[in-house]
């Protein structure tokens, strides 16, 4: 149980720094949304499965599409 | 000059949380209602699910704040992308190839169903109306991303918007009418635990939030892939 809960919470910060090096902005969203769906990995293996189905639902789906409805508005590489 | 102060700030925040993250106790419970919600939450709103019936038991009041702060925030973003787009001119946007089309159709029934037992089994399984209504408008959005071209009815999502908070306020305000109660208070028979038909108004209430957010949430989308084409 802790190692994959170390191990998730590990995978978590590679893509949360992934996200803040990445150039590719589309990249960039998609390494977040990795971010919210691990975190909703992990609430649901810490019993909180009602907050799980709301972080997938709403931070790895709707938001994830939001920021790439933006970025279609806008520039895909970070100068 | 900038790095020194900026580096001050820094050590004052840190110093700050780190004496205020020392002062708590973690893993221990200093307040009593958690303890109480676990112990007879089951017996005081009859919904299976604890999370339920706190959110909807005992603090409904508190839901309806949070079904107000989306409904506002969903006003706003419409307002906002309104005034950019004056001009309401469409694109002619490419067709999504046929077999996007028909996994998108065939696709669609499904996650609404799926966020309609999300929602509906709210008081019995995880989940409830705010999961079960980003389902719902997962699906909106499934919709307009493979099946280019469709829209829904911004009359419909509207009225169903306004239905949903209708019927919230309207069954709390319908529990002072009833001897003994107060605002949002679970006046229905409470039924049997486990049950479908039980908790009182908790699974009505959830339908409506369900209508609600999954109506503001498709309406946000659609205000947005709207603004992009």
């Amino acid at each position: 149980m802790i190692i994959l809960v170390s191990l998730l919470v590990l995978l978590m910060l590679c893509a949360a720094i992934a996200a803040l090096v990445f150039r590719d902005l589309l990249a960039a969203v998609i390494a977040s949304c990795v971010v919210s769906l691990l975190a909703s990995i992990l609430f649901y293996f810490l019993h909180a499965p009602d907050v799980a189905m709301a972080e997938a639902s709403i931070g790895a789906a709707l938001v994830t599409a939001i920021f790439v409805i933006a970025l279609g508005r806008t520039r895909r590489y970070e100068e | 000059m900038r790095i020194f102060l900026s580096l001050v700030v820094l050590a004052v925040i840190a110093v700050g949380i780190g004496k205020t993250l020392m002062e708590i106790p973690f893993g221990e419970d200093t307040t009593n209602v958690g303890g109480y919600y676990i112990q007879s939450g089951r017996d005081d709103t009859g919904a299976a699910n604890i999370v339920t019936s706190v959110v909807v038991g005992y603090r409904a009041f508190d839901t309806l704040g949070e079904v107000t702060v989306l409904f506002v925030a969903a006003v706003g973003l419409g307002a906002v992308l309104a005034v950019g787009s004056a001009s309401g001119r469409r694109r002619d946007v490419e067709p999504a190839s046929l077999v996007l089309y028909t996994g998108c159709r065939f696709l669609f029934p499904l996650i609404l169903l799926f966020g309609a037992y999300i929602f509906i089994h709210g008081h019995l399984t995880p989940g409830g109306g705010f999961q079960g209504g980003a389902i719902v408008a997962s699906a909106f959005l499934l919709v307009y991303l493979g099946c280019r071209g469709r829209r829904i009815r911004h009359g419909w999502s509207k009225a169903t918007e306004s239905l949903g908070g209708l019927v919230f306020v309207g069954l709390g305000l319908l529990g002072l009418t009833a001897a003994g109660h107060f605002f949002l208070s679970n006046y229905l028979p409470k039924g049997t635990v486990n049950h479908l038909f039980s908790a009182g108004i908790i699974p009505i209430i959830y339908v409506a939030i369900g209508f609600k957010v999954g109506a503001e949430l498709a309406g946000v989308i659609d205000d947005l892939v709207e603004e992009s084409e």
